[in-house]
């Protein structure tokens, strides 16, 4: 067994990333940080390839081949403004009824500016009664996070809002 | 194999019939993404834990795939509507195959 | 429904007083013409009052604070209200130039002005005006409310960690309060005022990190007049990302819309014939939010330190904006039928302090406070030879002066001062004490850091802090003015979009172009990091001022605006 899997429980927000990257990669940013200059050091690009908005088109026509994505039913509710980019709240509800007739059979959420354009997908049931599901996500820089729900009936919906990662500081 | 590290777990403990109630997840993982160089510049090895499943007196009814943009101590809460009393298992899996597992009882009114 | 004749009768004390005589001669009413009962003149009270105070930034005493000169609003928020200043602010609100209210709410001729009508704000005042006006319509009719930011900017609220303004506050009766600088005193300091505090510390938009919940009490409901009033508290969203998130680790913030609508219908649910949201969201995201959250009566504005003679009605939600330092209180008095607010009248009271006869009470208590320090807050260190301000969008000269005191004291080519909206201003001949210093300076993280950056990663910080205030959704706003920057000039176009608004960066002791990978030497304070190191810039400030003597801070011609 890896030996991190010994780990302690630490608070949620806290691994000792500080002038690291929302991926753990050491960027300008961070070490901008760590030498003190954070209240205005910018988001500077991190020195890493990342998703684009081309590559989630990829990953989607790999999942839904063809199928037209509606608008609506599904809602995608994140921070306008992360507070930390290595935690970010996502909460995902999709109106349905969740019945053996009428249910919600997946989510997926896609991110187009981290390393990797998948960030989760849910498997529903209605079992669940409802097809809501809250977790938290790391943001590498300002990007798109899209949603999609697959409805039992086949029907695809999605959902996209943009969130900006910023250093901050000066409010006042 | 065990993943060691305690997961927490909030349910409620009784529900009445057809009530949706939530339930909210959390467990300690550092989910390295594969990304990092460590100080002798080194890229650490992705681990994270990649699938997490809730089911009711053995039925699966919700499961996530995590993907290495979720962030460390992953954070999962979600919803079950109650019918009968019965028991609750959490399954969390890493990259390495480990396992951790979690229950919790309700009481159905 | 709001009448017409209600909305005209609006104003300020002395706009409304003068209608009332019907001269509109403004500049006749001098400061011996004006008494403290002028501006307690109100007219039909409602079914019950309103009071308003916000961002006193700890000021215990009388002050001058001039209003900015700058203020653009940008996306919806261009050229209306608050985002008009000086002539154009007059002319909306048909105010004359060279009055009391061109002086209180404008920065035109401030020195001239300011000799002539005198400091404004002092919690003696302050509680002559709420003891007055609690006299005349019984305690039972009126709710004292803080919009946040009242416990810290002052030497003597760091030293005491906010008490001596929960002491003030504790005295004036304040039914309730939210926070924004407040949390820089970290979640322990915060949760022991929650805990002890005879009001109420609202906020409906903080959860704990970990399990989503929530950190304070969202609302609380107030019998006032025999109506039902809910007060729902809003913190100031931006916080961990403005100021040190360390320092409240354990609690995310946000606008949190959708909670707002659920706190609305649960105080509706719950039989409330008012329904008030006491905020510090700043007023263009509040503007926004109550056009998307049904339901709220009155939003009490604060943050962006907007001062306004009249209300702003988006739909049927009264937006009050009360200013900052002391300088005014607002009155809102509501009519209630039906379970429902049937109409309104406001009054923008300006706390003159010449006008105003201080509280014997609230004067004892603040001499008390000040006696620890009074040693230190009266220490002379030169003398203002222009006027020192803070406020407007991209310059100050107060913060032209640390800059000044960052570059020479910690030997560096570029200094950063944040831009904070809060501190004094400084007639030309007034001696800068140390207490003025603090009144600037006085944070929990004011370390001065000494470093190097590139001309690429400056253009960066810029680019970053700007979008934070020229996002034309405010709701991607983080708050505050642009950072002040010494030693650097640029040109900013307020109407591009993110990373495009900054260029002609240059350095200022050359004259030439700033080079994107040239390493600078960069000086600043108020990093929202941990373990900065550096003295408190208090310090670098006080050692520039003792040994400059005599302040005189030029027209700053450095940044070129435009897009506005």
């Amino acid at each position: 067994m890896p030996p991190r899997l010994d780990a302690t429980l630490v608070p949620t927000r806290g691994l000792p990333t500080r002038g690291l990257s929302a991926h753990g990669l050491p960027t300008r940013r961070g070490a901008l940080k760590l030498a003190g200059l954070a209240a205005f050091a910018a988001v500077l690009a991190p020195r890493m390839a990342l998703a684009t908005e081309a590559q989630v088109a990829d990953e989607m026509k790999k999942l839904f081949a063809g199928k037209t994505m509606g608008a609506g039913k599904i809602k995608l509710d994140m921070p306008e403004i992360a507070e930390n980019g290595l935690v970010v709240p996502i909460n995902i509800d999709v109106d349905s009824p969740m019945t053996e007739a009428d249910f919600v059979k997946s989510v997926h959420v896609f991110a187009d500016g981290n390393p990797l354009p998948q960030v989760v997908t849910y498997h529903f049931t209605p079992e669940s009664g409802k097809a809501s599901a809250s977790t938290r996500m790391r943001l590498a820089q300002t990007q798109n996070v899209i949603a999609v729900a697959e409805m039992s009936s086949g029907q695809l919906y999605s959902a996209k809002v943009q969130v900006k990662v910023t250093i901050g500081g000066c409010g006042g | 194999m065990a993943l060691k590290s305690q997961p927490r777990v909030r349910v409620p403990a009784q529900a009445k019939a057809g009530e949706i109630i939530e339930i909210k997840t959390l467990i300690s993982h550092e989910m390295e993404s594969g990304q990092r160089k460590d100080a002798a510049g080194k890229t650490v090895p992705r681990d994270i834990i990649n699938n997490f499943q809730a089911a009711f007196n053995g039925k699966p009814f919700f499961t996530a795939e995590w993907f290495t943009s979720i962030s460390a101590n992953p954070y999962q809460s979600f919803f079950f509507k109650a019918k009968e009393s019965g028991e609750f298992t959490f399954t969390w899996k890493d990259d390495g195959g480990a396992e951790q597992k979690a229950t919790a009882k309700l009481t159905v009114a | 429904m709001i009448s017409r004749r209600d909305f005209l009768s609006a104003g300020t004390a002395l706009a409304g007083l003068l209608a009332a005589s019907g001269t509109g001669l403004a500049q006749a009413v001098g400061a011996q013409a004006l008494s403290q009962a002028d501006l307690l003149k109100f007219g039909n009270a409602g079914t019950f009052t309103i009071l308003h105070i916000t961002d006193i930034h700890a000021q215990l005493v009388p002050l001058y604070f001039r209003e900015p000169s700058t203020n653009l609003g940008v996306g919806d928020a261009r050229g209306v209200p608050p985002h008009l200043t000086d002539a154009a602010f007059l002319k909306y609100f048909g105010l004359k130039a060279g009055t009391r209210d061109a002086y209180s709410l404008t920065s035109e001729d401030f020195t001239q002005l300011a000799r002539t009508y005198g400091r404004m704000g002092g919690v003696d005042r302050i509680a002559t005006l709420v003891k007055a006006i609690r006299a005349e319509r019984g305690a039972d009719k009126v709710l004292l409310l803080d919009g946040g930011d009242g416990l810290q900017g002052s030497w003597s609220s760091l030293k005491t960690q906010g008490e001596d303004m929960v002491k003030v506050f504790s005295a004036l009766g304040t039914d309730a309060m939210v926070g924004h600088w407040e949390f820089t005193y970290g979640a322990d300091r915060v949760t022991e005022i929650k805990e002890k505090a005879p009001f109420a510390f609202l906020a409906q938009n903080v959860r704990s990190a970990e399990w989503q919940e929530p950190v304070f009490e969202a609302a609380k409901t107030f019998e006032k007049g025999g109506a039902k009033v809910a007060v729902i508290g809003q913190a100031f969203p931006r916080t961990p990302i403005s100021n040190p998130r360390w320092m409240i680790p354990d609690w995310e913030f946000g606008i949190r819309e959708e909670d707002m609508q659920k706190q609305v219908d649960a105080a509706r649910a719950g039989g409330a014939d008012a329904v008030v949201v006491l905020s510090h969201n700043g007023f263009d995201v509040d503007r926004k939010m109550a056009s998307r959250v049904n339901g709220i009566d009155v939003i009490l504005t604060a943050h962006t330190h907007d001062a306004m003679p009249r209300v702003v009605e988006v739909g049927k939600t009264l937006l009050v904006a009360t200013g900052s330092h002391g300088k005014f209180v607002s009155r809102l008095d509501l009519d209630v039928k039906d379970r429902k607010v049937t109409g309104y009248r406001f009054q923008l009271i300006p706390v003159f302090s010449d006008v105003i006869a201080p509280d014997p009470e609230m004067t004892k208590l603040v001499t008390d406070i000040r006696a620890p320090y009074a040693k230190d807050l009266s220490r002379e260190l030169g003398r203002a030879d222009s006027l020192l301000y803070r406020r407007g969008n991209f310059n100050g000269t107060f913060d032209d002066m640390i800059c000044d005191a960052i570059m020479k004291e910690r030997d560096a080519e570029i200094a950063l001062s944040p831009g904070f909206r809060w501190g004094g201003t400084l007639l030309p001949g007034d001696p800068i004490t140390f207490d003025a210093v603090a009144n600037a300076t006085a944070i929990t993280y004011p370390a001065c850091y000494r470093n190097t950056m590139t001309g690429r990663q400056l253009k960066e910080v810029l680019e970053d802090v700007a979008d934070n205030i020229f996002n034309p959704d405010p709701y991607f706003q983080g708050g505050g003015d642009m950072v002040r920057v010494g030693g650097v000039g640029y040109a900013i176009d307020v109407s591009k979009g993110p990373g495009q608004r900054i260029s002609d960066l240059t350095f200022l002791k050359t004259g030439k172009p700033l080079e994107a990978d040239k390493a600078y030497t960069v000086a600043g304070w108020a990093s929202v990091a941990q373990n900065v190191e550096g003295p408190p810039v208090w310090e670098l400030v006080e050692r520039y001022v003792t040994d400059t003597k005599s302040v005189k801070i030029a027209p700053n011609a450095s940044v070129k605006v435009t897009g506005a």
